[in-house]
């Protein structure tokens, strides 16, 4: 009964949505404003039934309703209630209605955060956002219904993906699509701009804080997928440019170009039209996303259902969004035209030339991740572009952005000079060289230009930003929430980039044979292997491996990996164990038992691995930080004032 | 007067980038990105030489030489081998000479195998670690090659012959070679 | 095309249900530190083609362990990375590298970035230079309009 009713809420959604998307437009080109009044309560209405769909579906799991299709497909009897809960997004139907609600709840924010907003302006946002609404909700209703059921109704159902019973599943998707949808929030304040044919600071002033923190949640999402395939997938990788990792990478390239361009429209009311078009373009990510990791278009250890049948449906959606929007822009964006100047040596100059290295890094990825398809389409033959390839580019895109990165934030805005900027700069660009080449120098006895280059790279923008920080805490200025964001996700890019050049270097890897009371050293650690023993958890039994750490002749830590069989599945699987400090991670992995007692494993040293992620929390808060800035929640207050000003006046 | 107006192209070169972009993706859409073509096709099949599964001896690549054959990759434990199973026996009726490559398969697996649902192979060369199988490009089972009377290969089928592409794909090669 | 599909899904569930599970881990013997390495980025660069995009290093797929052992077999052998590259493209064409190769097909993967980010950078040095031409043109006409505000200040004497 529960899953009828769920299915007949979106149904009603859908219906909502259409309405949602089209009569506030009306209302908006006609100045009619009891259509535009229509916006938010339809805003409301829809993201109720989007709610309670949702909650019918998370219902079922929970039941173990096995006559649901999905539920059986994704869940057993023994399954623990976090991965029930957690199995809603686990597979294509489940996590299409987690995108449904994600936007829906984006809607309502903003429909509920919009009081500052031209009512026009407002309705235009909603209604667009209520199209790409109707769009998903069809998709479901059509191709990808979550409710479907099955007879007869099977005892027990087949568990969730084991590799997906884990914690940092758990928040991962939701994350993700967190930032993914929320980009969609900048492109309904574009093609609104477009519509409405203006632009202004304010509009960039209105677009920014959700940019914001859509992209600090894409940041984190994305932090957390690598985070957790390091942890469960027992190769000690943590990124693969897999075609949907990339997926979500593209987006948050384009996001970081998106913020920085909305920061110069914002202040200086320059690049307008470029920054229109970014906001579409990184929602058009985010949509082309969906449609690579659902039409089986592209091989991936991601991709959810492989059909093209629904790859057709999601196409004819993005030609109509990506491509009417872009049609739109070509149209209108001659009516987006920016008036400012500035020199040639400015924040603005620096800030579109970081435009352009973050759209060559989004262009790279996008041309590595589709190229095996061009080839393919031009019946030239079949190709595969790898990590070999990303790495590459990336390693010399760094560069520029690093470089950038150290001057760009003390540049002053319409124009400056760079003799003021070399006076202060220059001694931290030598010192970061020279220490940074020196590093790897002295652990290898010999020149390593690209770890070197690296590291003076992380170092020049860890130095620069500090010291734009202390310059400006001493000379008593003002420091506002956005300016530490902005300190501290640069200073998380550094930490990152150290992190990544660090554990590519110097992580140290081997496969062994180990009998109980033997040990193994690897990079002044000392692995003691004890042997192994059985241990039973929730739905599966374990063996598992006790392996001492030992180093300067103490113990210092323990490492107990398991291979687990899962009730159900014949298959074991691995559960790395990690031995995590702040500067390396030990790692173990078993294979085989051998003979004896003794067992094949796999050992890893990893340095500074945490610092990836350490940095991405950094830019994710820094970003939160920018976005809590008092003047966003002034303004909300300002015109609050305004409207009881206004009517006491009368 | 202001000098910024965008030109024409540069408003709807992003449009136009997507319209290509759409245009692959739909071409994407009707093609299979896990199938692998052979680099082999045209080219004289490998060098190997191969114990049989049912008598002494062996068979190795001159064994191929004077007539047109089907070297069919298979093995026991290989599901859709089954499937396809009739379509082979079905071309080895008709009189085209198979052989058999049984691929990483236990001998007594294999003979059981065939005693069940027939054996359509003049000859049955064992592949046990796949070796021989690696230097035909072999990634899966099951596969079929077609070889010309001179020892070329000029046809790979990849998948079961009982899928209606892959059949008429590999008539028609064969229709060349007559 | 739609009934391969399902087929094909079935013949490669094999590895989708082995691979990714168990980080497979082998103990081989090598002759020095160097081949090791040299083995590991080998497997790193060489593609699983039963897989779902993984290398054979990650794999647990049985041509993956084949695979592997072939790669350790031709190191003992004293044979090349160079020609063990050779050797798996000969076998199984382009696809198997995932560091694709620098050839006429693939130029513009390989340039395509640094081409984009040279178009760029003339985008903002043209953009740059027309903001001057306008400037200029601004500037001008204020001469202009001072040269006419003087014109009518002298024709209203």
């Amino acid at each position: 009964m529960i899953p009828e009713l769920g299915h007949f809420a979106l149904i009603i959604a859908f219906a909502v949505a259409i309405v949602q998307s089209i009569v506030p437009l009306i209302g908006a080109a006609r100045n009619q404003p009891a259509l535009i009044a229509m916006a938010r309560p339809a805003a409301m209405t829809q993201f109720l039934f989007v709610g309670l769909a949702y909650a019918a579906l998370t219902h079922a799991f929970i039941v173990h309703d096995f006559s649901v299709l999905y539920v059986s497909n994704h869940s057993n009897l023994v399954q623990p209630l976090l991965y029930r809960i957690s199995g809603v997004w686990g597979s294509h139907e489940g996590s299409l209605l987690l995108w449904a609600l994600m936007l829906a709840l984006w809607t309502i924010a903003v429909a509920v955060y919009s009081k500052n907003l031209p009512e026009i302006l407002m309705a235009r946002v909603l209604a667009v956002m209520g199209m790409v609404s109707t769009g998903f909700l069809a998709f479901m209703l059509f191709t990808s219904n979550p409710f479907e059921r099955i007879f007869p109704v099977p005892l027990d159902g087949s568990e969730l993906n084991p590799l997906l019973q884990d914690p940092g599943l758990a928040i991962h998707p939701p994350m993700l699509y967190m930032g993914y949808v929320g980009f969609s929030v900048a492109f309904a304040f574009a093609v609104a701009a477009l519509l409405g044919g203006k632009l202004d600071a304010t509009w960039a002033r209105w677009s920014r804080p959700w940019t914001t923190i859509a992209w600090s949640f894409l940041t984190f999402g994305i932090a957390l997928g690598s985070w957790w395939a390091y942890n469960e997938l027992g190769w000690g990788g943590w990124w693969f440019w897999d075609p949907v990792e990339n997926a979500s990478f593209m987006p948050w390239l384009v996001g970081t170009a998106l913020i920085h361009s909305l920061a110069s429209t914002e202040k200086r009311g320059v690049f307008k039209s470029w920054t229109v078009l970014l906001a579409i373009l990184a929602f058009s990510l985010s949509l082309l996303g969906t449609f690579i990791v659902r039409s089986g278009v592209l091989v991936s250890v991601h991709a959810f259902a492989t059909d093209p049948e629904r790859g057709v449906f999601i196409l004819g959606f993005l030609i109509f969004a990506v491509g009417g929007s872009l049609a739109l822009y070509a149209w209108r964006s001659a009516a987006v035209v920016s008036f400012g100047r500035f020199q040639w040596f400015s924040r603005e100059t620096a800030l579109l030339l970081n435009n352009i290295i973050f759209l060559t890094a989004a262009t790279a990825v996008l041309v590595g991740t589709m190229y095996p398809l061009v080839v393919d389409a031009f019946g030239v033959g079949k190709i595969s572009v790898g990590r070999p390839y990303f790495d590459t580019m990336f390693a010399y895109i760094a560069i520029p952005l690093l470089l950038l990165m150290g001057v760009g934030p003390a540049i002053r805005w319409k124009g400056d000079n760079w003799p003021r900027i070399a006076k202060t700069t220059s001694i931290f660009f030598v010192f970061s060289l020279v220490v940074g080449l020196l590093i790897p120098f002295i652990v290898e006895d010999k020149l390593n230009l690209a770890t070197g280059l690296g590291l003076a790279g992380a170092l020049w923008v860890a130095l620069t930003t500090l010291k734009d920080l202390l310059s400006r805490m001493m000379r008593g200025l003002k420091l506002p929430l956005s300016y530490i964001g902005m300190i501290m996700a640069h200073f998380g890019v550094a930490v990152f980039v150290a992190g990544v050049t660090v554990v590519m270097t110097y992580h140290s890897e081997k496969d062994l044979r180990m009998e109980p009371g033997t040990s193994y050293n690897i990079s002044g650690y000392e692995f003691l292997f004890q042997g192994t023993r059985t241990v039973q958890g929730p739905n599966y039994i374990a063996q598992e491996g006790v392996i001492e750490i030992w180093s300067e002749g103490e113990k210092t830590g323990e490492l107990l990996p398991q291979k687990r069989t899962y009730t159900g599945k014949s298959e074991p699987m691995t559960d790395a164990s990690i031995d995590i400090t702040f500067t390396r991670d030990l790692y173990a992995a078993l294979g085989e038992e051998l003979e004896n007692g003794a067992w094949s494993m796999r050992v890893y040293y990893k340095p500074l691995i945490r610092w990836i992620w350490l940095g991405c929390i950094l830019m994710t808060i820094g970003g939160v930080l920018a976005v809590s800035d008092r003047r966003y929640r002034q303004s909300v207050k300002q015109t609050a004032t305004k409207k009881v000003t206004a009517t006491a006046s009368l | 007067m202001e000098k910024n107006q965008p030109t024409l192209l540069k408003r709807f070169m992003p449009l136009i980038i997507f319209g290509a972009m759409v245009v692959l993706l739909a071409i994407g859409l009707t093609l299979n990105p896990r199938l692998v073509p052979s680099p082999l096709i045209d080219k004289p099949a490998p060098v190997f030489e191969l114990p049989l599964l049912f008598k002494e001896g062996s068979f190795s690549n001159d064994d191929l030489l004077g007539h047109v054959t089907l070297v069919n990759v298979w093995a026991s434990w290989c599901f859709a081998c089954r499937q396809e199973h009739e379509v082979v026996k079905n071309l080895a009726r008709s009189g085209v000479r198979i052989i058999g490559l049984n691929y990483k398969d236990e001998s007594a697996d294999a003979k059981n195998w065939l005693a069940r649902l027939g054996n359509p192979y003049q000859v049955v060369a064992v592949d046990y670690d796949g070796r021989i199988a690696i230097d035909w490009g072999v990634y899966g089972a099951p596969e079929t090659f077609l070889i010309d009377k001179e020892g070329i290969i000029r046809h790979k089928v990849i998948g079961p012959l009982s899928d209606q592409g892959n059949y008429e794909a590999l008539m028609a090669a064969m229709q060349t070679l007559k | 095309m739609c009934k391969k599909t399902p087929i094909i899904t079935l013949f490669f569930l094999l590895c989708v249900s082995f691979s990714s599970i168990s980080a497979p881990v082998e103990t081989f013997q090598f002759d020095s530190p160097e081949t090791e390495k040299i083995f590991h980025k080998l497997s790193e660069e060489l593609r699983c083609l039963v897989c779902q995009n993984q290398n054979v290093a990650e794999s647990n797929a049985d041509l993956a362990k084949d695979l592997r052992l072939e790669i350790y077999t031709m190191l003992s052998d004293g044979k090349t990375e160079e020609e063990i590259v050779d050797f798996m493209v000969q076998r199984y064409g382009d696809y198997v590298l995932y560091r694709p190769p620098l050839k006429p097909m693939t130029w513009l993967l390989w340039f395509g970035p640094i081409i984009m980010f040279t178009i760029g950078l003339i985008f903002v040095v043209r953009f740059m230079r027309s903001q001057d031409d306008a400037t200029q043109t601004d500037s001008l006409s204020k001469d202009d309009i001072e040269r006419i505000k003087n014109l009518h200040a002298e024709q209203d004497k």
